[in-house]
């Protein structure tokens, strides 16, 4: 093929107009020449003889008459063995190499090989003559903890025989592991990595199946109360400070899955980083191996150019695709869908389209609902199971939930995790709103135990409503009560301290555990006196409840703990 | 030799066009108009059509007036010389001292590569309680003060800037009064930290345009003294003049605004300055404080909301004080949990205990008949905001842990605090529990 060349004729930020003749693909790669450097850029509208690009680096310097060469390769990304515990920006590129020859900054125009030259030991499972399509098993190679399956690349279409296969043994990601004959008669080699082009879903499994299984987060308010399943979709929209990063960093590390990839897509660097220092420190108890070890980081920071920052969110699902067709269970957290859907707005505002609501361009909502049904629990070639879960924060101006993107990512998502600044300004961590997030999924506690709690925390709402009006001594001790049982529940169970080591996680016995008692606290008749014995009763047991919370499951000092807690109760309790 | 071309084609704005080839993207040029030179930067280029945004703004611009493009973009100076210099938003002298052509380094450079980022651990005291005890100041950390006009941010900025452990201040104004600007000077003169401060001054007198030029100013000279080894603490005020002057330069070249007439990049564009707060490993840091005047009190304006999301938490200063309520440093985390046991749990206590009294205060207000508890919140809320969040308390964090513990110790009971029961047996105050006891039953 040919090489397409244009020339520039006109620079606005960071996004090229290029007349050229010939062929173009939408959203094809070209690469701007300016002396010996080669800026990545994609076509992203076609007008006549001229092709409208987005540069995913600075534009600087950038002279009217420049030539952009063409590739006619839609932005893709490289997948094989050693993707896992690795750090890339959005495009693929690895960071800590990246920082190893470049020093602090990031050098423009500069692409390095994500995979590296490692050799794999090489496992075949298929053989020759097998008749295999894409996303069959060829073979595979140990990675981490994790049977790395070796595959045929998700663009052949079609059937395939097996020519010839490597035995066993140790080889690189660019050796030949196998030929193949396709349906035509031409042969094809491969290698262990292929590529994929990331705006594309990768649909070489089976079928898709509704996902029903719980994905656990070791966060009680979301296990309980907002659950997500394996294979599901969730939001975590909150205005700035309430503490959506941190949750997205306690689920990275608690969440019972197999493989965490992480796309900080326009935030803050020095969250990231901390998650990228930390990891390979952390050991997962599970596994007994470093947390980096699953875990895949994209990063594309605030600062960092905004094309990449929208091309990241796609790199990282298609990270997620790709393990999930191995049949492992994938969590990829994107923070924030917001900076990504604003990357789509800049762009958009270059290219003049007529904008939408808060000048968002009219496709924000089609591209969404895109991302998110990208993930979900298939059913693999083999019969086996793989899922991709997706898990986005969104950074609603103002921290006003009818805007645009907030709006559009409630109409795709499964659990909606909302958290309120109120909440936050009272130091209720993490601040989940109990009475306005939703869930589609199905909980870890029994249904009636959840109506029951849920039931106490909207009346203990009212009566606190109520009493701003008719103040306490309005309010009857009944409702009272009422109101501190809620209180109660929210400060024990709903509010978790993500500093401390043991309250950070709780596993599902421990929450089906602790749900009971409180369903029996709540359910209690309790007798008091007058509103301020009744207060001192619930701030007491609050106490002894938050102390039970710090120790270690099943421990000796836990059941005493359990037995303090049940006398208090006890004694208090009314026995009609 | 570089061109000279001699024919603007039109007039907008701040902005000018004129037809020129072989013209670099953000390539500076010089105009020569009848009021003096100015400089101008490449915003555009459609074609052999280039726009240029004039720093000095457009009066005065006159079609056949002479535009040279000086092959490069905009630079700055860098030199230990500009110590105790002060500079206009265009880098050069206002105070009358020598230029400083030396070392010319590029502004608004590419962004660190977040694999070389490394976690802060440096708190930096400012012997502020609402900071270090509530919301600890870290180094390397991007914190903006919300505010509102009238309120004492400036005065704020030059006490921290003078008790903070820092090696240098650099001091980028934009749209600064004048008498602000002379009151800060001699703020830090005073205090005799002239010498080690760099300022780069536009004032609400300057043009528009000059003001743009301060942040990444400011920031590219403490990138490299960072770089050197030196803590670096840059102060910003008023990153909302910046924003403004961002979104007049859009209008001007008809680009669809997204909020309120503030361009669809601007978080981009705060991100690229705040994000140049860094600690380099092995070498300096850059720690970033910045004032950002809230129009009409609300978070919710563009510029606020675009700044929280990109800065490591705020302060909100209102009233004089800055309010426990919203203030936050996300970058605490890192440093309070060695400074002393306590520090976390006082921290959460009190403010969990303060926003209690605050609906005692509502109920008193609205005429409600207060509880026993109501009343202990109401002295608590009092002693709270005398002894700790009136900005003229002047203490170390740990006399203000100590602080912190006798007012809860005047007002309440150990188990009425939330607070473990571990720590309360450690740090509860003894000798004030009798006094409180007795105060319980007068009440």
């Amino acid at each position: 093929m040919t090489q397409q060349r244009g020339t520039i004729t006109g620079i606005n930020g960071n996004m090229l107009t290029v007349e050229f003749e010939g062929t173009i693909t939408q959203n094809e790669v070209g690469y701007t020449v300016r002396g010996d450097e080669r800026l990545k850029s994609e076509v992203i509208r076609i007008q006549d003889n001229r092709a409208f690009l987005q540069v995913f680096e600075s534009t600087k310097g950038l002279a009217v008459g420049d030539t952009v060469e063409f590739t006619g390769e839609l932005l893709s990304i490289q997948l094989g063995p050693g993707l896992l515990g690795q750090i890339f920006d959005g495009l693929q590129n690895p960071l800590p190499e990246l920082a190893e020859a470049h020093g602090f900054f990031l050098p423009r125009g500069v692409i390095l090989d994500p995979l590296g030259e490692r050799r794999w030991q090489f496992t075949p499972d298929a053989r020759k003559g097998d008749v295999v399509r894409a996303g069959d098993v060829l073979g595979s190679v140990p990675e981490t903890q994790f049977t790395h399956r070796i595959m045929v690349p998700f663009d052949f279409q079609g059937e395939f025989t097996i020519e010839s296969i490597q035995d066993e043994g140790e080889y690189s990601v660019r050796d030949e592991i196998a030929t193949l004959k396709g349906p035509r008669g031409q042969t094809h080699s491969l290698s262990m990595q292929f590529s994929w082009p990331v705006k594309l879903p990768v649909r070489a499994y089976r079928e898709k199946i509704l996902p029903t299984e719980p994905l656990v987060t070791r966060v009680r308010i979301i296990d309980t109360f907002f659950p997500v399943a394996r294979g599901g979709t969730y939001c975590i929209p909150g205005p700035f400070g309430a503490g959506k990063t941190v949750l997205q960093q306690i689920t990275s590390r608690y969440a019972e899955v197999d493989i965490v990839i992480i796309a900080a897509c326009g935030e803050r660097a020095g969250e990231i980083v901390e998650t990228m220092r930390e990891f390979p420190e952390l050991i997962d108890p599970r596994t007994g191996r470093s947390l980096m070890e699953r875990t895949i980081i994209i990063a594309n920071t605030s600062s960092m150019p905004v094309a990449a920052r929208e091309a990241s969110v796609y790199t990282a699902t298609t990270l997620g695709e790709y393990y999930r067709q191995m049949g492992l269970d994938v969590l990829l957290l994107a923070d924030s869908t917001s900076r990504w859907a604003q990357a789509m707005r800049e762009l958009s505002g270059r290219l003049e389209e007529i904008p939408g609501e808060e000048a968002f361009p009219a496709y924000l909502e089609s591209r969404i609902a895109e991302f998110y049904e990208r993930a979900g629990l298939i059913q693999l070639n083999d019969g086996g199971q793989g899922s991709l879960t997706i898990g986005g924060t969104v950074s609603p101006a103002g921290g006003n939930f009818e805007e645009p993107v907030t709006q559009a990512t409630l109409k795709v998502v499964g659990a909606f995790h909302g958290l309120t600044r109120a909440r936050s300004d009272a130091r209720r961590y993490p601040a989940i709103d109990p009475l306005d997030s939703w869930s589609k999924y199905e909980s870890i506690v029994p249904a009636e135990t959840i109506r029951i709690s849920r039931e106490f925390l909207e009346k203990g709402s009212d009566v606190r409503q109520m009493m701003m009006v008719v103040g306490e001594e309005g309010t009857s001790l009944d409702d009272f009560i009422v109101y501190l049982k809620s209180e109660f529940f929210d400060a024990v169970y709903l509010q978790q301290n993500a500093f401390d080591k043991v309250d950070a996680a709780t596993s599902p016995d421990r929450q089906k555990y602790k749900m009971e008692k409180i369903r029996e606290i709540l359910t209690t008749t309790f007798h008091f006196k007058d509103k301020e014995t009744a207060r001192t009763f619930f701030y007491d047991l609050r106490q002894k409840f938050i102390d039970w919370n710090y120790i270690e499951w099943k421990s000796d000092e836990f059941k005493k703990q359990e037995k303090e807690i049940d006398a208090l109760i006890k004694g208090n309790a009314e026995h009609a | 030799m570089r061109k000279v071309y001699n024919k603007v084609l039109s007039v907008a704005g701040n902005v000018i066009t004129v037809k020129a080839e072989g013209v670099g993207y953000e390539e500076l040029a010089e105009i020569t108009t009848r009021r003096g030179k100015s400089l101008a930067q490449v915003i555009k280029l459609d074609g052999d059509i280039v726009s240029l945004q004039v720093f000095a703004g457009s009066r005065g611009v006159s079609t056949s007036d002479e535009v040279r493009f000086l092959g490069h973009p905009m630079q700055v100076a860098f030199s230990d010389d500009m110590l105790g210099r002060i500079f206009t938003g265009s880098g050069v002298p206002r105070d009358g001292g020598p230029e400083i052509t030396e070392n010319l380094i590029p502004i608004a450079g590419p962004s660190v590569n977040p694999a070389k980022r490394i976690i802060p651990k440096r708190m930096i005291r400012t012997n502020i309680p609402m900071i270090d005890v509530f919301n600890s100041l870290v180094g390397s950390q991007k914190l903006p003060i919300f505010s509102v006009s009238g309120e004492p941010y400036n005065e704020l900025l030059a006490r921290i800037a003078l008790q903070a452990e820092v090696d240098m201040i650099i001091l980028g104004g934009i749209g600064l009064k004048f008498d602000e600007y002379m009151r800060f000077r001699n703020r830090l003169e005073e205090g005799g930290a002239l010498g080690r401060s760099i300022f780069f001054i536009h004032t609400a007198a300057d043009p528009v345009v000059e003001g743009l030029m301060v942040p990444d100013l400011a920031l590219a000279v403490a990138e490299k003294f960072a770089l050197q080894g030196k803590e670096v603490l840059v102060l910003l005020t008023d990153m909302t003049n910046f924003a403004d002057s961002l979104k007049e330069i859009a209008i001007t070249m008809e680009q669809v605004p997204s909020n309120r007439g503030y361009p669809g990049d601007l978080y981009s564009q705060l991100a690229s300055r705040y994000e140049k707060a860094v600690d380099f490993e092995g070498a300096g840091a850059i720690t970033i404080l910045a004032v950002t005047t809230m129009p009409g009190d609300d978070v919710t304006h563009p510029v606020p909301d675009n700044t929280g999301y990109i800065t490591e938490g705020q302060f909100y200063l209102r009233n004089g004080r800055i309010e426990p309520f919203g203030s936050l440093s996300r970058l605490k985390q890192q440093v309070n949990a060695d400074t002393r046991k306590d520090h976390r749990a006082i921290m959460d206590g009190m403010i969990q205990l303060y926003a209690q009294y605050l609906e005692s205060q509502e109920k008193r207000s609205m005429g409600f008949r207060m509880s026993p508890w109501d009343e202990k919140l109401l002295k608590y809320g009092n002693l709270f905001e005398s002894g700790m969040m009136d900005l003229s308390v002047n203490i170390p964090l740990e006399e203000a842990l100590e602080r912190g513990w006798s007012i809860l110790a005047q007002c309440f009971k150990p188990e009425e605090t939330g607070l473990r029961s571990e720590l309360v047996k450690e740090f509860w105050p003894k000798t004030v529990k009798a006094e409180e006891e007795s105060e319980a039953v007068e009440a």
